[in-house]
């Protein structure tokens, strides 16, 4: 008695499954030309894809239905290269910038896009991040970056009278005012979890005194080295800050250094345009940002334009010419500009010029036209030996900050690194 | 007539040997396996002999990292066999005095921190320890020691120390239980007839309770030692993956995360992954061993 009952029960369930499979599979058969899933590790991002960017698609193109699939940050690389060995991954892949991303190129994951018009509004420094070495073939279309530069609490500056600092030395001025006249933490920052020493520190303010892609080609082509005179000003200048930081700064993580600045107990904040979104949400002040001051007298100022999401298109798609279609529609000034004011602080990487609706982001994003821009000079090919390029500068970095390592020491030992297996510097 | 072939030994045996078999042992010998195995530029796997294991020990870069996670691995071990198990074992006496009162409530409370998560237990002691609003320096401060305070998570000298006590509070219950079973286990006429022979309380505990429960220190010496040189978890949690400051934290478990996962720009290894993982399962082996033919099994086994 048991028995049948319970043969019963699966045989309906089953009825059922093929049943609702069935539905569900209809409609999609029926009404859609064709089919383009998106994998991404952006699932912060589900709902602008769903409720702005697809409609707008949808509307120029409406026989293309397009599904945003994204998956926890942290399991995305895993997770992604598990669904392409198993065939089960979707039409269009969210790119990570540089090696990751070749590696998917050179396994035969990712699709070549050479001769996609859309490319076309981009430029050479924005797709570096996701071309082979010699820049020949392009194989995602770049989508977003994040620029560096600081924010500053606009109450705690007026307060004490400070304006914003143009030059390194009215820079160091204003750290030295408002600790000698305020309570205030005068410099934001952490050593705790090491990469924002590299990133918001070394990063931000470096490109100023190496000349931007100046330096950063001239590291790869090992006609600089990171113990020349502009790397180690760069760590000099961070070691400067080691007096003005919050107390205790050696055990202050990021989320710390977040909720210093945004409780309104720190004036400066070396910052990476995403934080503008969190700052929008919990200071109750008013904030606003400044470049990387310039080294004495210097009137070329460079930023860290980092380019850091693309899209590239399955090699096993089965849509193809659907997913060249989305790509150049990406490329367009609509996307940039939907984009852009859905997620302030990340950057459309196109030529056009894009209005933004948040004051700070269109500061951070004004400096495309008055400095010249770059990348992290770790990212593009130089992080791909042992020991690791891009950990050694959280290391170093961080280090300098903590006043363990001279700048000079902290130069050697990331050229040292280098030394050991890149070619160009050996 | 013969005797049937013993089919039940089979069926009993079956369900253990096969799960242990598919989920334990077929993984670790794949896993050595891979470990003699480079990959070339398309990702395919070749043959490479002991080229990984050469790697790990002669080139400076890998063997500086690996000695590195090894020692401050030493010192995490050190630190829980110091501090951690006799503070198990003072626990777990003080839990068998018959005058304890509320001994359950004690127990509890003792053995509650091992079941919360690390990732709790990361985020609550940073709190409490940090110098931006943290309450410890506040409670030193009543004491007047508010002068020895420091950022202790985040310098080079004290940050080992300093997570490895966070991980003794965690899970000094385990030496706890584990010592006071074997305690509660010793009958009663023992301690009575030494205390007719005039032995002193302290006496007892020395020369009749610590001799019939060395057995069990040495397991709980031994599952330390296991547990310690496979932690990973709490250090990344507090620490991160690049578990500074300098490197100051890292243990075999974030060495072997980064080499094998990745970490940031640094693309993982499965083969260099493989060759670290089968280190430390050599470490624990060897460590193992050890103990067993050298401690337990010379320790007197008194039969009660």
């Amino acid at each position: 008695m048991r028995h049948s009952s319970s043969f019963t029960w699966a045989r309906a369930g089953l009825a059922a499954a093929a049943l609702a499979g069935f539905a569900l599979a209809a409609p999609i058969a029926a009404s859609a030309a064709s089919s383009l899933t998106i994998e991404s590790w952006r699932n912060d991002d589900l709902d602008i894809w769903m409720d702005k960017i697809i409609p707008a698609f949808n509307k120029s193109y409406p026989d293309i239905k397009v599904v945003f699939a994204p998956m926890p940050p942290a399991d995305y690389n895993a997770g992604l290269n598990t669904k392409l060995a198993g065939g089960t991954a979707g039409d269009l892949i969210t790119c990570r910038p540089f090696d990751a991303s070749l590696e998917l190129f050179k396994r035969g994951s990712l699709a070549s896009l050479n001769g996609l018009e859309g490319l076309d509004s981009f430029s050479n420094v924005a797709k570096s991040a996701w071309q082979t070495d010699d820049g020949a073939t392009t194989f995602c279309l770049p989508m977003a970056s994040v620029i560096h530069g600081f924010i500053y609490n606009k109450e705690i500056f007026s307060e004490l009278g400070l304006s914003v600092p143009k030059t390194i030395d009215q820079f160091n001025a204003a750290l030295a005012t408002i600790k000698a006249k305020s309570k205030y933490t005068p410099i934001a920052l952490g050593t705790s979890d090491q990469w924002e020493s590299a990133t918001m520190g070394f990063q931000n303010i470096g490109p100023n005194f190496w000349k931007g892609e100046d330096g950063r080609q001239a590291l790869i082509k090992g006609t600089q080295k990171y113990t020349d005179a502009a790397y180690i000003k760069t760590w000099e200048q961070i070691a400067a800050w080691g007096p003005f930081m919050g107390k205790g700064f050696k055990a202050q993580k990021y989320p710390d250094t977040q909720n210093l600045f945004s409780l309104g107990r720190a004036a400066i904040y070396p910052a990476g345009s995403w934080d503008i979104s969190t700052f929008n949400k919990q200071a109750d002040f008013k904030f606003g940002a400044f470049p990387p001051p310039l080294p004495a007298g210097q009137s070329e100022c460079y930023i860290s334009d980092h380019t850091d999401i693309g899209l590239g298109i399955n090699k096993a798609s089965k849509n193809m010419a659907a997913a060249k279609t989305f790509l150049n529609w990406m490329a367009t000034a609509e996307f940039a500009e939907l984009y852009a004011n859905a997620l302030p602080g990340f950057f459309p990487l196109g030529k056009h010029k894009v209005k933004l609706d948040d004051p700070v982001a269109q500061q951070f994003v004004d400096w495309r036209g008055t400095c010249k821009s770059t990348i992290r000079n770790s990212y593009q090919i130089l992080s791909r030996g042992t020991p690791n390029l891009e950990n050694d500068l959280w290391n170093v970095s961080a280090q300098v900050l903590n006043g363990t390592l001279s700048p000079q020491q902290a130069a050697a030992k990331a050229q040292a690194g280098l030394n050991a297996w890149y070619k160009p510097h050996q | 007539m013969t005797r049937r072939f013993p089919l039940h030994i089979v069926v009993f045996l079956a369900p253990a040997v096969v799960i242990y078999t598919v989920f334990m042992i077929y993984p670790l010998l794949d896993s050595i396996r891979l470990s003699f195995y480079s990959l070339d530029e398309t990702g395919l796997p070749y043959f490479d002999g002991f080229k990984n294991y050469f790697t790990l020990f002669n080139d400076p870069n890998w063997s500086g990292a690996f000695w590195n996670a090894f020692w401050n691995n030493i010192i995490l071990f050190a630190i829980h066999m110091l501090v951690q198990n006799p503070i198990g074992l003072l626990l777990a006496a003080c839990l068998s005095l018959p005058v304890l009162k509320g001994r359950h409530i004690y127990r509890t409370a003792i053995f509650l921190p091992t079941m919360l998560s690390v990732v709790i237990i990361g985020f609550i002691w940073q709190l409490i320890l940090s110098p931006l609003w943290g309450v410890a320096e506040t409670l030193m401060d009543f004491v007047g020691l508010a002068g020895f305070f420091g950022p202790w998570l985040g310098e080079k000298g004290t940050a080992l120390v300093t997570v490895s006590l966070i991980s003794v509070w965690q899970f000094v219950g385990i030496p706890m239980m584990l010592i006071y079973a074997a305690l509660l286990s010793i009958p009663e006429d023992l301690t009575e007839a030494a205390t007719i022979d005039g032995a002193r309380h302290w006496q007892v505990f020395w020369r009749i309770k610590l001799p019939l429960i060395l057995p069990t220190l040495g397991i709980v010496s031994i599952l330390t030692f296991v547990a310690n040189f496979n932690a990973f978890d709490l250090i990344y949690a507090i620490k991160g993956g690049l578990a500074g400051p300098d490197f100051a934290t890292d243990i075999m478990g974030t060495f072997f995360y980064r080499t094998f996962f990745g970490f940031q720009l640094q693309l993982g290894s499965t083969t260099m992954g493989a060759t670290v993982a089968t280190i430390m399962f050599v470490i624990i082996l060897v460590g193992v061993l050890i103990f067993f033919f050298g401690v337990q099994r010379r320790l007197l086994r008194h039969q009660l």
